[in-house]
């Protein structure tokens, strides 16, 4: 049933075919997070891969730096109703880094740790193949604090709750656990296609 | 914490309306959640044109957790804006709008979490911080609060009455009124350093505006030595 005198401003058709379902198109890049920017300091920066608590490897800044390099371009979509098209991002790829530590994927579940101590869950499956980075760059320039740098997750294809900012970590998990807002009733997997934003969608 | 019902889609009913400020108003939906709210949380407003076609924005409650039935929403009138117009121009009582909710399990004050309650709030971003400050008059008055409200003039105060009502006869609450307009100052440390010498260390924070006001305060409150953690943020606007 329609709202009564309402008939608003529907995008054009281009526009309306790339949004995911209840999607509005943002020319913005709103800021969303739980807390203040965390302070971090490039020296001590640390990016650490775990199985549970045992870590596999951990790289400094300047290691990071030494990595390949990967590029995606594409559009994000935040569960708060936000999308944003043509975002252009640089970082390296969780391919290259299982490779540079010379491991496989001890299990199928990953948790993102934020330096904030901001966690999200993400399917291992999810990250690999091409579908995910560790994000230092956005728009050829380093990402800015309050977009989540000096590296973020990118996960493009989720919402992007779980491209968790301020990324110190990945840690494989034996079962799919919650991160933060998945254990605050938000969906365990955020698909936006199939419009996944609060558990039981 | 995992509420593994969905969170539907619930029609409701305007059933008041009045005037907050020049552009604001006030709208009171009834609507039935099937879980409590609590104070500082969302709801997801859905409005559907003629042809199906829908827009959807987020307003945070503003009425402390009831039994009543019904949720406060204000909604500053932006004429262009394509919900916020329709709030602002189109809305009667009477009127029937889709909302789901309540949303949002981080931006959240209970009474058992106790105080010291520092809020600061900028414009409209003051609106989930009144619910929380209606919230702790009646159910944990005890709790020490302070609001530090910053707004660029005094008729742009949402709830200004109220708030100064409530800072005249509810003991333990303080309201530090902070205007930016004709050549007021933004919010700078000394002011952070009054707000927490008035109030004392606060166990938790929460700060709610547009993302410059947000930031710059959050930073403020981190140089001030507050523990990080104890500080929440919720944000509009690019």
């Amino acid at each position: 049933m329609s709202t009564r005198g309402f008939t608003g401003r529907p995008p054009p058709e281009a526009t309306r075919t790339r949004l995911p379902p209840g999607q509005t198109r943002t020319e913005d890049f709103p800021v969303l997070q739980i807390g203040p920017n965390p302070r971090i300091d490039l020296e001590t920066w640390c990016f650490t891969l775990r199985a549970g608590s045992r870590p596999l490897k951990s790289w400094s800044w300047t290691a990071f730096e030494r990595l390949p390099r990967t590029r995606w371009a594409g559009d994000i979509h935040c569960v708060t109703q936000w999308s944003k098209f043509d975002t252009r991002w640089e970082g390296v790829s969780v391919d290259d880094l299982l490779a540079d530590a010379g491991v496989e994927a001890p299990t199928a579940h990953a948790l993102a740790e934020g330096y904030d101590d901001y966690t999200t869950n993400v399917p291992f499956a999810d990250l690999t193949g091409g579908r995910a980075m560790v994000a230092t760059h956005y728009d050829g320039a380093p990402i800015p604090p309050e977009h989540g740098g000096p590296a973020r997750l990118l996960v493009p294809h989720l919402y992007f709750w779980k491209s968790a900012k301020w990324l110190k970590g990945l840690r494989f998990t034996q079962k799919d656990e919650g991160g933060f807002w998945e254990m605050r009733g938000y969906h365990m997997y955020g698909d936006p296609w199939r419009e996944q934003r609060f558990t039981g969608d | 914490m995992i509420d593994a019902t969905r969170l539907p889609w619930r029609e409701t009913t305007i059933v008041g309306i009045a005037p907050v400020t020049r552009r604001a108003k006030s709208f009171r939906l009834a609507v039935a959640f099937d879980r409590p709210v609590v104070a500082g949380q969302h709801v997801d407003v859905r409005l559907t044109a003629p042809d199906g076609y829908q827009a959807r924005r987020s307003y945070s409650i503003a009425s402390a957790p009831s039994d009543d039935g019904t949720i406060e929403l204000l909604v500053d009138g932006l004429p262009d804006g394509e919900v916020s117009g329709f709030f602002d121009g189109i809305a009667e009582v009477g009127d029937t709008l889709e909302v789901r909710g309540p949303i949002g399990g981080a931006f959240v004050w209970r009474p058992e979490d106790s105080g010291p309650l520092l809020l600061v709030g900028g414009g409209s971003g003051v609106v989930p911080l009144l619910a929380m400050l209606r919230h702790r008059a009646v159910a944990a008055p005890e709790v020490p609060a302070l609001l530090l409200y910053s707004a660029s003039a005094v008729d742009e105060v949402l709830a200004h009455d109220e708030l100064v009502r409530r800072a005249e006869t509810e003991p333990g609450f303080q309201l530090m009124l902070h205007l930016t307009g004709d050549g007021g100052r933004r919010i700078d440390a000394a002011v952070i350093a009054t707000a927490l010498k008035r109030l004392g260390g606060p166990r938790h924070t929460f700060i709610c505006g547009a993302n410059p006001f947000v930031t710059a305060a959050s930073d403020l409150l981190v140089g001030a030595g507050l523990e990080p953690r104890t500080i929440r943020t919720e944000r509009f606007g690019g």
